[in-house]
Formats: C-alpha cells, sequence, structure tokens
C-alpha cells in the first residue's frame, strides 16, 4: 500500500498549497512595496519549480538532465533578456 | 466604394501597374500551363500534401530562389536609383516601400527559407534517419512560411507596402506616420511564417536529439547538423520574442492600443529593443548553417577531416549564448549612458574570438590539404576573407564611441551585406550546388558555376566596398537621393555596376540549372563528390526512404572511413519500411492562415472569424484522426534498389 500512495505528490500540493496562502497574504497585510513584490517573486519562483517538478515529472525519465538543462538555459537567458531590456531601457539613463 | 478604397495603393506609379498587370499574366499562365499538360493531380499527389523532408526542402530552395530574385529586383532598383546625384528614377515613397521589402524579403523569405531548405534536405539524411520526428509538422512550417510570403508579397499591389524599414521601428510604423495598411501586412506576414519557423525549430531538435543512427553519439555529428542543431536551438528561444513584439505592435496598430506609442506610458524604442532581442540571434540563426555548410564542403574538397571538431562545437555554443547578450549593440545611439553601452561593446566584440577560432580551423583544415577548387569550393575560400573584412568592420562598428559616427550611414549598409552576402549567400549557393546531385540525380555544370561565382564575387566587391567610403564620407542609408555637391555620385555609380555584375551572376545560376537539366550526365553515381559524411552513402537522388537499410556508425565522418577503412555500414538485412502518409491538411491549414491574416489586415472581420474557425476545425480534425503511415514492403524495396544498381552493403 506504501508503494501506491503518492506521498511526493501529497506532499508538493499541500506546499503549494501553502505557497498560495503566503503569495495570497500580501494582499491582506499592510506590507510596503518592496517586501510584497520580493514575497510575490520568491513564492512564483518556487511555485514554478514545485509544479515542474512534482506534478509535471520533470526529473523521472531518462532525458533528465535535458530537461534540466534545456530549463535553466531558458530562465538564463529569460533573465538576461529582462535585466538587459531594463539596462537598456530604464536603468540606463541614471 | 469605400469599402473597395481600403485595397487601393497608395502611393501608385507606372512600374506598380505593369506589375499588377505581370503578376496577373504569371498567375494566369501558370494555372493554365498547369491545367494543359494536366499536373494538378501530380502537383496534388506529389508535392503540395508531401510530407516528405526532401521534398519540403525543395519546395523551401524553390521559394527561396524566387524570394531572392524578387528581393534582387528590389537591390537592383534601389542602387539605380542613387546611381546618379538626384535621379527621379523612384520617389521617396516607393524608395521607402523598395528598401522595406528588399530586407524583410531578403531576411525572411529568402536566407530563411533557404537555411531551413537545405537543413531540411541534409539533416534527416546526415544522421541516418528517414523523416523528420514530425513530418506532418514539416509540411506544416513550411506552408505557413508560404503563406506569410505570399501575404507579403501581394502587398504592393493590394494596399500598399510596407514603408518603415525591415526594422519597422516605432513610432514610424505607428498609425500616425504610416497609415497604409503596409506595417499590418508586416506584421501579419511575420507572425504566420514565424509560427512557421518555431514549429521547424521543435521539429529539428527533437529530430536531432532523438533520431540519429545507432553509434552515432552527439560528438560524431556531422558539423552542419551540429550547426543546425544549434540554429534550432537559437530559433526557439529566440522567435517567441518576435511573435509577442509583432503581435503588440499589431494591437497598437488594430486596437488602439498603447506598447509602442510615445504618449500614455508607451515606450516607442521598447519595439527597437525587442526587435533586437530576436533580431541578433536571428543573425546567428543565418550564418551558423552557413558556417555549417562552409566546414562539410572545406573538408571535403581539402580531401582532410575537419580540424579542431571539438573546438568547432564549442565555439558554436558560445556563439549561440553570446548572441543573446549584445543586442543593444544595434542601437548605442539611442541614448543610454556609457554604462549600458560599453556592457554591450564588450559581449559584442567577445563573439568575435569564438568566429575567429572557427576561421582558423577552416584555415587549418586546408592546410597541406588536396584542394580541388570546385564551384562549392571556390565559394567557400572566397568566403574566409571576405566574410573577415565584414567581422572586422563589425568589431569596428562595435566600439559604442566609434558607432556615433558609423550609425545609419553606408558604412553600416556596407558592414552586414559583407557578412550576409560571403557569410549566407555564398555558402546556400555552395550548398545547393554541393547536394544538387543527392536532390536531383545530376550535377551543375562547372564552368557555367564558375563563371556565376566569379561574377558574384567582383560584383559583390564592387557593389558593396564603395559604400564603405561613401559611409564614412556621410551618405547615409535609406536615402533616396543625394545632391551632386556632396561627391557620393561615382562611387554610387560603382556600386551600381557591381550589383548589376551580381544580378548577371544569379542569371547565371538559372541558366546553369536549364543547361545542366538538358545536357548533364545521369550517370554521377551515388558519391560524386568523393565526400566524408553519411548523406552520400544512399542512392543519388535519394529514393523516398533514404537508406534502405539503418546505417550504423563508428565515426565523425562514417561513410569516408567505410570507404577507406571498409567499416560496415549497412549491417542490418532489408526489412519492410515505415513510411509518413501525406496530407493534405497543411496546405489548407495555411491557406486559411493567409485568408486569416489577409482579413486582419483589412480589418475583415467576417473572414477573421470565418478563417480563424476553419483553422481550429482543422487543428481538431487532427486530434481525432487516425494516421498510423504505411508501409513499404521488402519487395519494393528490393526493386527500387535494384534499379539504383543494388543494395548498399
Amino acid at each position: 500500500m506504501k508503494e501506491l500512495f503518492p506521498l511526493k505528490q501529497v506532499n508538493g500540493f499541500i506546499f503549494s498549497l501553502l505557497l498560495t496562502v503566503i503569495a495570497l497574504s500580501v494582499y491582506f497585510m499592510d506590507l510596503s512595496f518592496e517586501l510584497g513584490m520580493t514575497i510575490l517573486l520568491i513564492t512564483a519562483f518556487v511555485q514554478a519549480t514545485v509544479q515542474l517538478v512534482v506534478f509535471m515529472h520533470a526529473g523521472e525519465s531518462e532525458d533528465k538532465s535535458a530537461i534540466y538543462t534545456s530549463t535553466l538555459y531558458g530562465i538564463i537567458i529569460a533573465l538576461f533578456t529582462v535585466f538587459g531590456s531594463l539596462l537598456a531601457m530604464v536603468w540606463g539613463y541614471m | 466604394m469605400e469599402f473597395f478604397d481600403r485595397f487601393a495603393v497608395p502611393h501608385p506609379s507606372p512600374l506598380i501597374y505593369a506589375s499588377m498587370v505581370a503578376i496577373g499574366l504569371t498567375v494566369m499562365a501558370i494555372i493554365l500551363g498547369i491545367t494543359y499538360f494536366k499536373k494538378w493531380g501530380y502537383l496534388w499527389r506529389e508535392w503540395l500534401t508531401t510530407v516528405d523532408h526532401k521534398r519540403i526542402g525543395i519546395m523551401y530552395i524553390i521559394s527561396a530562389l524566387l524570394m531572392l530574385f524578387r528581393g534582387g529586383a528590389d537591390a537592383v532598383m534601389m542602387r539605380l536609383q542613387t546611381s546618379v546625384p538626384d535621379n527621379a528614377f523612384l520617389d521617396a515613397q516607393h524608395y521607402n516601400e523598395v528598401f522595406t521589402t528588399h530586407g524583410v524579403v531578403m531576411i525572411f523569405f529568402m536566407a530563411m527559407a533557404f537555411v531551413i531548405g537545405l537543413m531540411n534536405f541534409v539533416v534527416p539524411l546526415q544522421i541516418g534517419a528517414r523523416d523528420v520526428a514530425f513530418p506532418r509538422l514539416n509540411a506544416i512550417s513550411f506552408w505557413l512560411y508560404f503563406a506569410g510570403a505570399m501575404l507579403f508579397n501581394i502587398s504592393f499591389v493590394i494596399g500598399g507596402s510596407p514603408d518603415a524599414g525591415w526594422t519597422n521601428y516605432y513610432p514610424l510604423a505607428s498609425t500616425d506616420f504610416s497609415t497604409s495598411v503596409g506595417v499590418n501586412y508586416y506584421n501579419w506576414a511575420l507572425q504566420i511564417s514565424g509560427i512557421g519557423t518555431l514549429m521547424t525549430g521543435i521539429n529539428f531538435i527533437v529530430t536531432i536529439l532523438k533520431m540519429r543512427a545507432p553509434g552515432m553519439k552527439l560528438m560524431k555529428m556531422p558539423m552542419f547538423t551540429w550547426s543546425a542543431l544549434i540554429t534550432n536551438i537559437i530559433i526557439v528561444f529566440a522567435f517567441p520574442v518576435l511573435t509577442i513584439a509583432l503581435l503588440m505592435g499589431t494591437f497598437d496598430r488594430q486596437f488602439g492600443t498603447n506598447f509602442f506609442t510615445s504618449v500614455n506610458g508607451g515606450m516607442d524604442m521598447m519595439w527597437a529593443n525587442l526587435f533586437w532581442v530576436w533580431g541578433h540571434p536571428e543573425v546567428y540563426i543565418l550564418i551558423l548553417p552557413a558556417f555549417g555548410i562552409y566546414s562539410e564542403i572545406i573538408s571535403t574538397f581539402s580531401r582532410r577531416n575537419l580540424y579542431g571538431y571539438n573546438s568547432m562545437v564549442s565555439s558554436m555554443a558560445i556563439i549561440s549564448l553570446l548572441s543573446f547578450l549584445v543586442w543593444v549593440h544595434h542601437f548605442f545611439t539611442m541614448g543610454h549612458g556609457a554604462l549600458t553601452n560599453s556592457i554591450f561593446s564588450i559581449t559584442t566584440m567577445a563573439i568575435a574570438v569564438p568566429t575567429g577560432i572557427k576561421i582558423f580551423n577552416w584555415l587549418l583544415t586546408m592546410w597541406k590539404g588536396k584542394i580541388t577548387f570546385t564551384v562549392p569550393m571556390l565559394y567557400s575560400v572566397a568566403f574566409i576573407p571576405l566574410f573577415t573584412i565584414g567581422g572586422v568592420t563589425g568589431v569596428m562598428l562595435a566600439m559604442a564611441s566609434a558607432d556615433y559616427q558609423y550609425h545609419n550611414t553606408m558604412f553600416l549598409v556596407a558592414h552586414f551585406h559583407n557578412v550576409i552576402i560571403p557569410g549566407v549567400v555564398f555558402a546556400m549557393l555552395a550548398g545547393l550546388t554541393y547536394w544538387w546531385p543527392k536532390m536531383f540525380g545530376f550535377m551543375l555544370n562547372e564552368r557555367i558555376g564558375k563563371w556565376a561565382f566569379w561574377n558574384l564575387a567582383i560584383g559583390f566587391c564592387l557593389a558593396f566596398f564603395p559604400m564603405y567610403i561613401t559611409g564614412l564620407d556621410g551618405q547615409a542609408r535609406r536615402m533616396y537621393t543625394y545632391s551632386e555637391a556632396t561627391g557620393f555620385g561615382p562611387l554610387n555609380m560603382l556600386s551600381f555596376l557591381g550589383a548589376g555584375i551580381m544580378a548577371i551572376g544569379f542569371v547565371l545560376i538559372v541558366y546553369n540549372v536549364y543547361y545542366s537539366f538538358r545536357h548533364a550526365p545521369r550517370n554521377v553515381g551515388d558519391d560524386p563528390w568523393n565526400a566524408r559524411t553519411l548523406e552520400w552513402a544512399t542512392h543519388n537522388p535519394v529514393p523516398e526512404y533514404n537508406f534502405a537499410i539503418t546505417p550504423q556508425v563508428d565515426s565523425s565522418q562514417a561513410f569516408w572511413d567505410s570507404k577507406k577503412h571498409g567499416y560496415q555500414l549497412f549491417k542490418d538485412d532489408l526489412k519492410d519500411i515505415h513510411m509518413p502518409n501525406n496530407s493534405g491538411l497543411p496546405i489548407i491549414m495555411a491557406g486559411l492562415f493567409f485568408i486569416f491574416g489577409f482579413s486582419f489586415v483589412f480589418f475583415i472581420w467576417a473572414g477573421v472569424i470565418l478563417s480563424g474557425i476553419g483553422i481550429l476545425a482543422c487543428m481538431a480534425y487532427r486530434s481525432f484522426e487516425k494516421d498510423d503511415g504505411y508501409h513499404i514492403p521488402v519487395k519494393e524495396v528490393k526493386e527500387t534498389e535494384e534499379k539504383f544498381g543494388g543494395a548498399k552493403k
């Protein structure tokens, strides 16, 4: 019975609910903009990781390394694009 | 009447009316010709519905060549207009439309199609596969590209061409300054063909990662396949940015949003930023496959294995990452500070290092090699010095402070033609000549090919080197005329002559196809170039199943080693071969996409909704369609192989 019980998924589900509650609490609590955004950003990225690993089974096939490498590459390029654009369009003038 | 007024060309001239008539007559001639020779059935069964990667590749290449002549005609018109001071051949508006379509057609519909066409034809053969991973998707990619290209090409006779440059910068491209539907055409044509390109990207990554012949490890892949893999990775990461930017532009122009306006919190230069976030990787999408082709050709005709295989691969990987880190160098003069410019200056110069490594690897491959100067090799050898000049002027442009002098002058125009023509165009022509026997079973005439090459090479130097000088003297890019006092006249005349010589070169290539089709011997064998990679291990022209027996590979130049060291490539026995079925769905879907795009351009909402439903219906139909392909029985395979002179063993 123990092998059949999807412990990882149930835990993941509870954890993702918890993350949602934390994110939602930003709206109800009187936080500063910076703190609120920090909490939202962190919970958003952790949430995405949980979904990818636990529910989309990213690490469970033989393609594991290919999947993680391409995801990482995508994240790096996205970060470069976002921060590069900020640098070019906003920060570069200060 | 108002409804029809929208379709009128806003800025007509005798030239445009003449092209309308010419287009009408050509279409009628083609339809009548096909009907007269009763070829509709053949065309539909064998080509329009095909999912065979080889035929799709050939259709890509034919379309690319057509677009080459369309864009080339634009180029000659521009050179003619600027050949003498105060010329009145084209007026300002017409000139704007001509340089815009020249850029768009050459990059999106010529170079991209040529690159993808050669990848389609060659990559599955080089890795010993029977087709790409998703043959049906591949057909959709082609037909979407074709629909986009046709949509763009009808713009100049229906409603007016885009006129804001191929970079389409806002606010010039906004409805305030570009009032005709031209920029709508730009948005939708690129959107539709862009979707096709993105699908190609995914298709080829899966093909290369999953369908290699047994024994072909990643580091044993032929160099062209490596370049294709990296190119497609760049496509998958870069094209979504263009998709979104075009959509934002569409929303601005057609629904009144404010992404790229200069009021209401819009940011007009954000378009330039997003365009080049896609646009610079795009440069490498074009050049990396070219590098791959040169690697194959130089190694084949120097009779040596490629020097520095590992460094070739790693430099391409580094280029693919760096290509995403340099885009701001396209607008150094926008006004951001020294820090931003310095960062992008340095990343840009850094990209010259892996490129330089590749140049040295090619030189060292030829070093002490037994070089034969065939037509493909001539293009490759000319590429090295010409591309290096383009690269060095690129480093000049990369210096942000100096760029204030070069920006938007003919110096820049000379630079990017200097990398694209010897880099991409020469590579595609070299690749086409090299793989021609694989495609059609006969070789292109070498003598005419050499004439074409020399015309192109000399014409190129005459056409573009003068621009470096006039650019430094201050001739701005996209300027439709200039006064005699500027002194730009003689050098521009030289450019025009160069463009004319290049045009002769391209005509010679067409003549060569005709001449070789009529006169070239058909018994060239399976390996006319004495080549090294797997695609030459099957017959010329390639039978539809590619390899009768799946090859097994032990080295990075499997075919060469099988010839020289007697390795066995084909160890199994003949079996039934499983092949995908043809399908009419891709071309129907692309037709619907064409109607969708056209309706959107002109705000015909009924057309948008109906064709949108049609597209979704096609997708739904596909989801429930049961298609397991078919088998070619052993007997038939045997017969085909006998016809080619015995099964390969």
